[in-house]
């Protein structure tokens, strides 16, 4: 067999998560306006504030235009057939993991995410979203003796109003975008994490989405706020059953790094991709954004993107506090027909703040891959540095490749330095591991993961495992 | 002694062998039969065929087999795809190592390694094994073992580079190994030391095509039968002195239309 057709062979591997939980969801019908957000607001028990806030948000929402900027081609999303809210039943106040459904527990355990487990087990503290509503959050008392909050969104409006209408919308306010209006309106749950000062997280801080029920929208919202002089990882994941409809997932996460404190952000984005021919799949259009609000702050954001059918997100840094540090360490993969537009921004206001940008993009098969990122140098911002570096590897000839690395400097003192190269996979390498007994699939996986290892070796341990296998999985059969 | 008897004993049996590239006919009836233990050495000038003849016989998808028979160990080669043939026991070492950024040269070895004994139902080798073995066969071409943390050959010297090769070579074991002009780019000091890998390598079962444009290689790995290809045939064959005569007269002759009369003559 040649290699070629070796390699189509294994492009039928199906989406490992692509099944779908049977319980009973309590969900609002599909269609959006003021009512709904009040019925979201009634069943989640808000106060007033949020109402407010989500309404302020949904009329601005409804003066915007769902933007088309980005490169990627799309399907119209009609945000009247989609649901804005839906919970699995029963929707009591849940007092351990114990009274989870027992439905639930399996849908994690079968994604490799054991609750359970994690009671007794892991240094690892999650906090699973089923839907549109957190069905468990582990570890949160242990989190406590520290005065760590971590907790699903929902519940942090009820105990922490105090820190949630402090920093709400404080990184990215509702006005900032599209996606982000919409959020800002209807976004139904997600995680809240405090660390307070000088305290460094003793484990990783975790959050699964997981989307079931048909037809909805995920519209998660997460909050950081790190204290001065502490620290935190956090890990976000994100799988969703095979459906041939495409189902949004507009996420914001707001991140706050105080003097001296530092969130390490790492996601592992897996969500269901579309099939072979380009049906189906997540929309993921997220908005992610740190501020390095204190001095000597750093914000770090790793992603490894190997699902949905269109990703459009630029985790992005607003270094305001002097010698701030901002990072950006991303892998996205497209294969089949997806499409992925990402990259960053990076903007420096305080003086002597540095940045860097590793970005890996791999396409595939039809994929499009777009790497688009902004380094913003402002006038204040003496001396400040950024360092990027913007890899394409094409495995193919049906695939795509763009860069688009804008550069804004307003302070001459800048030192900004760009470097870019687009590289084919090569045959003589994959010769050359056939000929040391290594199977082709297994060789272009390896020469993959070398390619993406300077990102790799940012993600904690067991997720950099978990990126290679995935990579791996979302590989097979990509050279044609 | 019989045809069949014959047959038995050799590890490589390539009859009338016809391969082209892109179209182009490149080896044009090539015949070479290797017994076990055995050193041949393929001389030529530069196009004459010897990468062609080393690749196809490693199994490389550019190259198209037109005619012509492999028989590899009582296996038809031709049949078996690339890793298989690695698997079976042919090792190549290239005359342009490539390089694979981000894999450390231990990773791979280990990975080829594994491959290799997965294929034969033998057990995989965990990290400590390895690397015992690993160093001790890095003596045995005098290698720094800083290359095993760097990333397969980037960034390493030309010299390097073909230690590399012995190195794997080495470590995989192979029962025919098959050497693409090994010493060029090398130094006379790197060469020797690569020669003398090899030298270790040699004894038992383990037979050897060494290809070589220059007669210097073979002051150090000394053949039992040397061979001159030429546009894409072998048109002589002799023993370690044809060696050093092609050193004197270099490849003219090759021109001067008597090189199929002395093959004849030589066999
Ligand atoms: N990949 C290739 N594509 C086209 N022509 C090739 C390729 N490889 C080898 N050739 C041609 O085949 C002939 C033999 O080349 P090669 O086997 O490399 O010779 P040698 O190793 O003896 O110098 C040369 O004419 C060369 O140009
Ligand atoms: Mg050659």
């Amino acid at each position: 067999m040649s290699e070629a057709e070796e390699l189509q062979k294994l492009a039928d591997k199906e989406y490992e998560f692509g099944f779908v939980t049977d319980v009973e969801s309590d969900s609002l019908p599909p269609g959006l306006d003021e009512d709904t957000i009040r019925e979201i607001v009634r069943r989640k028990g808000e106060p007033d504030w949020l109402l407010e806030y989500r309404l302020k948000a949904f009329r601005h929402w409804q003066t915007m235009e769902d933007p088309a900027w980005a490169k990627v081609n799309k399907n119209v999303v009609n945000y009247q057939d989609l649901i804005y809210y839906s919970a699995p039943k029963p929707k009591k106040q849940l007092e351990s993991l114990d009274e989870v459904d027992p439905e639930l527990l399996e849908t994690f355990e079968k994604l490799g995410i054991s609750l359970e487990e994690q009671k007794r087990l892991s240094n690892v503290a999650v906090d699973a979203v089923f839907d549109s509503v957190s069905v468990a959050t582990t570890f949160s008392d242990k989190l406590a003796e520290l005065g760590i909050i971590f907790c699903s969104f929902s519940e942090a409006v009820k105990e922490h109003p105090e820190l949630i209408r402090k920093y709400l919308g404080s990184v990215v306010p509702y006005t900032d975008n599209f996606y982000s209006a919409l959020n800002s309106a209807v976004f139904s749950d997600g995680s809240f994490c405090y660390i307070p000062k000088g305290v460094a997280c003793p484990m990783e801080l975790s959050t699964y989405f997981r989307i079931n029920a048909a037809g909805t929208g995920q519209f998660e919202r997460t909050l950081i706020v790190a204290d001065e002089g502490s620290t935190v990882s956090y890990l976000e994941g994100c799988t969703a059953p095979m459906r041939d409809e495409n189902q949004l997932h507009a996420a914001v996460v707001e991140l706050v790094a105080l003097e001296e404190a530092t969130i390490k952000y790492s996601t592992v984005q897996n969500w269901y991709p579309g099939d072979a021919d380009g049906v189906g799949g997540i929309y993921n259009f997220v908005t992610k954004r740190g501020l390095c609000k204190g001095d000597r702050s750093k914000i770090s954001w790793t992603q490894v993107e190997t699902g949905s059918a269109i990703t459009w997100k630029y985790p992005s840094c607003i270094l305001q506090g002097d010698d701030s540090i901002g990072e950006f360490y991303s892998v996205a993969l497209t294969n089949n027909f997806q499409q992925a537009d990402t990259g960053t921004k990076m903007v420096h206001l305080g003086k002597r703040t540095k940045s860097t940008i590793i970005s890996k993009g791999i396409s595939a098969g039809k994929g499009q891959n777009t790497y688009r990122g902004l380094v913003d140098i402002k006038k204040g911002a003496e001396d400040a540095r950024n360092f990027s570096q913007c890899d394409s590897m094409l495995l193919g000839d049906r695939c795509g490749a763009h860069t688009f690395p804008y550069v804004e400097v307003r302070n001459p003192s800048a030192k900004v330095e760009h470097e870019a190269t687009t590289s084919k996979i090569g045959e003589d390498q994959i010769f050359y591991c056939n000929q040391r007994g290594i199977s082709t699939e297994d060789a272009v996986s390896m020469i993959v993961n070398g390619f993406c290892k300077e990102v790799f070796s940012e993600l904690p341990m067991e997720f950099a495992v978990e990126a290679q296998k995935l990579l791996a999985v979302s590989l097979e059969g990509s050279v044609g | 002694m019989s045809a069949h008897e014959n047959e038995e004993k050799m590890i490589l049996d390539v009859n009338n062998l016809h391969a082209s590239v892109e179209g182009s006919p490149i080896l044009k009836g090539l015949n070479l039969s290797v017994k076990p233990g055995e050193v041949h050495a393929i001389m030529g000038p530069n196009g004459s065929g010897k990468s062609t003849f080393a690749n196809v016989l490693a199994g490389r998808e550019d190259y198209t087999v037109d005619s012509g028979s492999v028989s590899y160990s009582g296996l038809d080669l031709l049949d078996l795809d690339p890793e298989e043939r690695a698997c079976e026991g042919i090792f190549l070492a290239f005359q342009y190592p490539v390089s694979i950024p981000g894999i450390s040269n231990a990773y791979f070895l280990r990975s080829a390694l594994n491959a290799v004994r997965r294929y034969r139902e033998e057990s995989e080798v965990d990290a400590v094994d390895f690397l015992q073995l690993v160093r001790e066969k890095m003596k045995l071409v005098g290698m720094d073992e800083k290359l095993l943390q760097r990333s397969v050959n980037d960034g390493f010297s030309g010299g390097e580079k073909k230690r590399n090769e012995i190195l794997q070579m080495a470590v995989l074991d192979p029962k025919l190994a098959i050497l693409d002009e090994t010493d060029s780019g090398l130094d006379i000091d790197a060469l020797r030391i690569v020669a003398e890998g090899v030298n270790a390598l040699r004894g038992g079962d383990r037979a050897f095509i060494v290809v070589t444009h220059y007669q210097r290689l073979l002051d150090y790995i000394v053949p039992d039968h040397v061979h001159v290809l030429s546009e894409g045939q072998i048109v002589r064959s002799g023993d370690k002195t044809l060696a050093h005569e092609l050193e004197r007269e270099g490849y003219s002759w090759l021109e001067s239309g008597h090189a199929r009369e002395k093959t004849q003559e030589a066999s």
